[in-house]
């Protein structure tokens, strides 16, 4: 293939990737209300969406939801990736098989399969469960993260160290941690986005006294045009690039 | 000292273990059992244990449904292959220190929204969207195409959505892939397309069956792609399994249709493993052993 028809493909399908994501954010600052005509710029779909308190109190709850969810998923996933890379124990086939299925399980099987589960366990539906879901799709994401940084270290230091008497935890606190800190930031903020975004999960397993942003704009795209979906839909965008954007960098930093 | 290492190794290994155990596999075995209970509407499950779930996926009406669903994530699937392929050998046949760059922007996509994306698709396809204006306004066609709430816009939004899993395995397939095989073979008289089906076709073909499993299988759950750009009509299985669940609530059916997927997915990682069992016997093909 000559360069430039390289160059032109990938130039074209990138093209085709973001002229959506141009489409709608150019959109949420559209003042024609169909958006079919540039109608001059404006803020007002932001100030609506400000001044709609069911909206901003479902942001409110997918933003607890999220932090909640990546938090717990990273302190686990963290301390699975670490036990998975430096033991050997019983069932370590299994626990690494589960991680490898929990992945490949598409979204609408695992959200039933939690819906089945909570009302066997009776867990009651609302922010508990969305918690507990959110933390089950996100915890592979975070223990491969971390176990793929664990595989470039030196054991050798981590030998010495238990050589010289330092106890598990304070190897783990003083010497894993730290190495593996950008991999494990990168698995919080990959871990909120993911569970910000998602909505396959949270369509089974929330309640009706628990709303969430992207089950509202779901509901609110089926009905209708109604343009603060825009204004909604550009600041998830705008927010899931940065932090991933973020996280590749800590990833990047010391390679 | 003894009891400390036993402590951290136990909440590290116990933690993650548990958590799995009760979310993951605890309630696939239940999704299992499910399907052969029957539907009570008091207490939404019970017994006798039996097998009519799956007699009903056969009834036509529902198979019908199945069959579209299949089709549609199937068409869906060879676009992302057929798209996917080339754009990746274009990605591996560019400058080392780019490719990284591109990925990453092919990737960036998947961690944002993705029913915010599938909501964009509409400005682009619906009637006054930039198509149908932009054909208008060529004087290509007189009055505007109906692009929106039609089985190709489903396929083009799952294809759209998924293409990522797609070219990814395909990137690091055809990455791995020996140039000097095709240098052999091109000495030996073999022209670029007997090249490319015999040699790099093969020889990536693990990349193949993984993109696919990764844009098959979702593909026929993503319930809102449909709901949006398929209007009423055209239905995934996710849509059945989310009318089964959430409004008629008949869960036995539900889970039913779930424990396809899952036999699906079952078979697909089956074809992964032959596939890479396959490259590696054929082997000798990762510069070492030349």
């Amino acid at each position: 293939m000559a360069p430039i028809f390289r160059w032109g493909f990938t130039g074209l399908i990138l093209f085709v990737i973001y002229i959506p994501i141009l489409v709608l954010v150019v959109n949420s600052f559209n003042a024609s209300k169909y958006g079919i005509k540039w109608g001059g710029f404006t803020f007002k779909w932001y100030e609506k969406f400000w001044n709609n308190d069911g909206l901003m109190t479902a942001a409110l709850n997918s933003l607890t939801v999220s932090i909640v969810a990546a938090t717990v998923a990273t302190v686990i996933g963290t301390l699975a990736a670490v036990a998975l890379h430096r033991y050997q124990f019983k069932g370590k086939a299994l626990l690494s098989s589960m991680v490898f299925v929990s992945m490949l399980t598409p979204e609408i099987v695992m959200a039933i399969s939690l819906l089945i589960v909570f009302m066997a366990l009776g867990i009651q539906l609302g922010f508990i469960s969305l918690v507990i879901g959110h933390i089950t799709f996100c915890l592979p994401f975070v223990i491969v993260a971390v176990y793929s940084r664990l595989k470039g270290f030196d054991m050798k230091m981590l030998e010495a160290a238990r050589d010289l008497g330092a106890s598990e935890s304070s190897i783990f606190w003083k010497i894993i941690l730290p190495l593996a800190l950008p991999a494990v930031a990168s698995g919080w903020l990959l871990s909120f986005t993911l569970s910000l975004d998602d909505v396959i999960v949270s369509a089974f397993v929330t309640g009706p006294g628990y709303e969430i942003l992207p089950l509202k704009v779901y509901s609110m795209v089926r009905v209708g045009v109604s343009p603060e979906v825009n204004a909604i839909s550009t600041i998830l965008l705008v927010v899931s690039l940065v932090l991933v954007v973020i996280s590749q960098l800590l990833l990047r930093e010391d390679k | 000292m003894k009891s400390n290492i036993g402590q951290f190794r136990f909440w590290a290994i116990g933690l993650a273990s548990v958590w799995l155990t009760l979310f993951v596999l605890f309630p696939n075995v239940l999704v299992v059992l499910t399907s052969f209970l029957t539907r009570d509407p008091q207490a939404t499950v019970s017994l006798p244990i039996n097998a009519d779930s799956y007699v009903r996926t056969l009834d036509l009406l529902y198979l019908r449904v199945l069959w579209d669903s299949l089709r549609m994530s199937l068409l869906a699937m060879i676009a992302c292959l057929l798209i996917g392929y080339p754009f990746a050998m274009a990605i591996v046949s560019l400058p080392k220190r780019w490719q990284p760059v591109i990925l990453f922007l092919v990737i960036l996509p998947f961690w944002t929204n993705s029913l915010v994306r599938t909501y964009a698709i509409q400005f682009i396809l619906g009637n006054q969207g930039i198509i149908n204006k932009a054909l208008l306004g060529l004087g290509v066609i007189d009055k505007p195409l109906q692009l929106l709430y039609t089985q190709f816009a489903v396929i083009l939004g799952l294809c759209y959505i998924l293409l990522p899993f797609m070219v990814l395995p395909l990137y690091s397939a055809l990455e791995k892939l020996d140039v000097r095989l095709h240098h052999a073979a091109k000495d030996l008289g073999a022209g670029p397309l007997s090249r490319f089906w015999h040699i790099t076709v093969p020889l990536t073909s693990p990349g193949i069956v993984a993109g696919c499993l990764m844009v098959l299988l979702p593909a026929m759950g993503m319930f809102y792609i449909s709901d949006l750009l398929g209007g009423a009509k055209n239905l995934l299985l996710g849509n059945v399994i989310k009318t089964q669940f959430l409004h008629t609530r008949d869960w036995p059916f539900g889970s039913a249709f779930s424990v396809i997927l899952i036999v699906l997915l079952g078979f697909m990682l089956w074809l992964y493993f032959r596939a890479s069992r396959f490259v590696s016997k054929q082997g000798g093909l990762n510069g070492s052993d030349f």
